[in-house]
């Protein structure tokens, strides 16, 4: 089982480094985003899968044929003190690390989520003295503030979304709608479990830079998500209204801007431009969902999806199979 | 009854409304003119809203950093640790400031945006 430990260790590193770049910079993702998610989220579980699978493999190739062999003969010594002279200083490494990182990762998705949950139980607490419920419906809570903002908490039955009192006054009632049917579709597509596993990946190996692309990536991805939810019932120069009425922040200068002159490519190629630059995260993802909306891609065809899907259950099926297929060959 | 989350708030409105420091007594004097002090009565007839009860909600607040007790005197005099306002911009603060942990604790429609794209997008607003 010595090859297994590296192609394990190839395929870690392949998922580690360069496939998370090209799809980071791939097109294809804003035209089918919820393909891309799951993509991203193969890529890191069969990633820390392989990286925890190759030091796990190798430091158990002396003592046993196969996974369950090795394990097996690794408990034997941990618990009942059997012999470890067949295991070299750099078995031994080998799997000290596979434990230290698995631990880890474990670790740090808990104490992550421990975070998270803290600070809304916190936020939770502060609406419910200084927020008042909004006309919109349950759920739906108002916050006296000028400047226009919309944001959801998630906190399964506690789940609420705030608009401020700004963001009322600046938007027509189509274009609060869009931002409310927006802001549900976080919610009721749990985009938050997303947010958190890839908060904690990132978290959990920080000097790896691809874990802030994943990152990234799944933080615009799920506004395009978003947004589609909302093209369905609204229009969508509604819903690029609305964004643009937020985004610029002030809705007076926003809408005395509708009097200046220039070609709409104009205004477009300033959004590409945009999204290029080395502008932070956010504003990327603003700059890519608009000109997402403004020039509509047609999704990949459906063959090119399941394409797609297929390679994500390769891309699990593969470190599996290489753990576990030497014993079922040995 | 009046859940104790309906009576934190009256109590805070109380005290931010009130910009001094007041007594569990005073406290539960003033709710009992508010609707919620009277829906705490409703439960048991003729009962007021006991001091105890107001006692409990103001330990609560203060558990969670929002009141904060007068010592030395007796009885003890509650105020709130900020104004309202400033607890508004605090959470304000939360939302739209850039802590990085921040987007995965809540999501915002729209994430910050510079001047320029801002300057682009009002461009944009101008020809739809």
């Amino acid at each position: 089982m010595f090859w297994a430990s590296y192609l394990l260790a190839v395929l870690a590193i392949v998922l580690a480094w360069p496939v998370p770049i090209l799809l980071s910079r791939a097109q294809w993702p804003a035209r089918s985003p919820f393909t891309a998610m799951v993509l991203w989220q193969a890529i890191a579980l069969a990633g820390g899968l392989s990286m925890i699978g190759a030091m796990l493999v190798y430091g158990l190739e002396p003592i046993g044929d196969n996974l369950l062999a090795g394990l097996r003969s690794l408990a034997g010594m941990v618990l009942y003190n059997a012999p470890t002279t067949a295991l070299g200083f750099w078995h031994i490494f080998a799997l000290s690390a596979a434990a230290l990182l698995t631990a880890h990762l474990v670790f740090t998705l808990l104490l992550t989520y421990y975070k998270i949950e803290r600070q809304r139980q916190r936020h939770r607490e502060l609406l419910a003295l200084l927020a008042s419920p909004s006309a919109e419906g349950t759920g739906t809570l108002v916050i006296n503030h000028d400047s226009p903002v919309a944001y959801c908490l998630p906190g399964g039955a506690r789940s609420v979304t705030v608009l401020s009192d700004g963001l009322m006054a600046a938007l027509e009632p189509a274009e609060l709608r869009a931002v409310l049917i927006h802001e549900n579709a976080h919610l009721s597509q749990r985009h938050h479990l997303l947010l958190w596993a890839f908060a904690a990946w990132r978290q959990a190996l920080p000097w790896l830079p691809t874990t802030r692309l994943a990152q990234e990536s799944v933080n615009s991805l799920i506004e395009m998500l978003a947004d589609d939810v909302a093209l369905r019932t609204e229009s969508k120069a509604t819903l690029i209204k609305a964004i643009a009425i937020v985004a610029s922040g002030s809705p007076g200068a926003a809408r005395d801007a509708e009097l200046q002159s220039g070609g709409p490519s104009l205004a477009l190629a300033g959004i590409d431009s945009a999204a290029g630059t080395s502008g932070s995260d956010s504003a990327r993802t603003t700059a890519s969902r608009v000109s997402r909306l403004l020039s509509p891609q047609p999704q990949l065809p459906s063959p090119v999806r399941s394409l797609v899907l297929a390679g994500c259950v390769l891309l699990l099926a593969l470190p599996t199979a290489l753990l576990v297929v030497p014993g079922l060959l040995g | 009854m009046a859940s104790l989350g309906e009576l934190e708030r009256a109590v805070m409105d109380l005290l931010w409304a009130g910009h001094e420091a007041a007594t569990a007594n005073t406290l539960r004097d003033r709710l009992a003119q508010t609707s919620v002090g009277r829906d705490g009565a409703a439960g048991h007839e003729g009962k007021e809203l006991a001091v105890t009860t107001v006692l409990t909600v103001l330990s609560r607040l203060e558990k969670k950093g929002l009141v904060e007790r007068e010592r030395g005197t007796r009885p003890h005099r509650y105020q709130a640790v900020s104004s309202r306002e400033d607890h508004t911009a605090e959470l304000m603060h939360e939302v739209l400031g850039s802590a990085p942990d921040r987007e995965a604790v809540l999501a915002r429609f729209i994430g910050s945006v510079s001047e320029g794209e801002a300057e682009t997008l009002r461009k944009l607003l101008g020809h739809l």
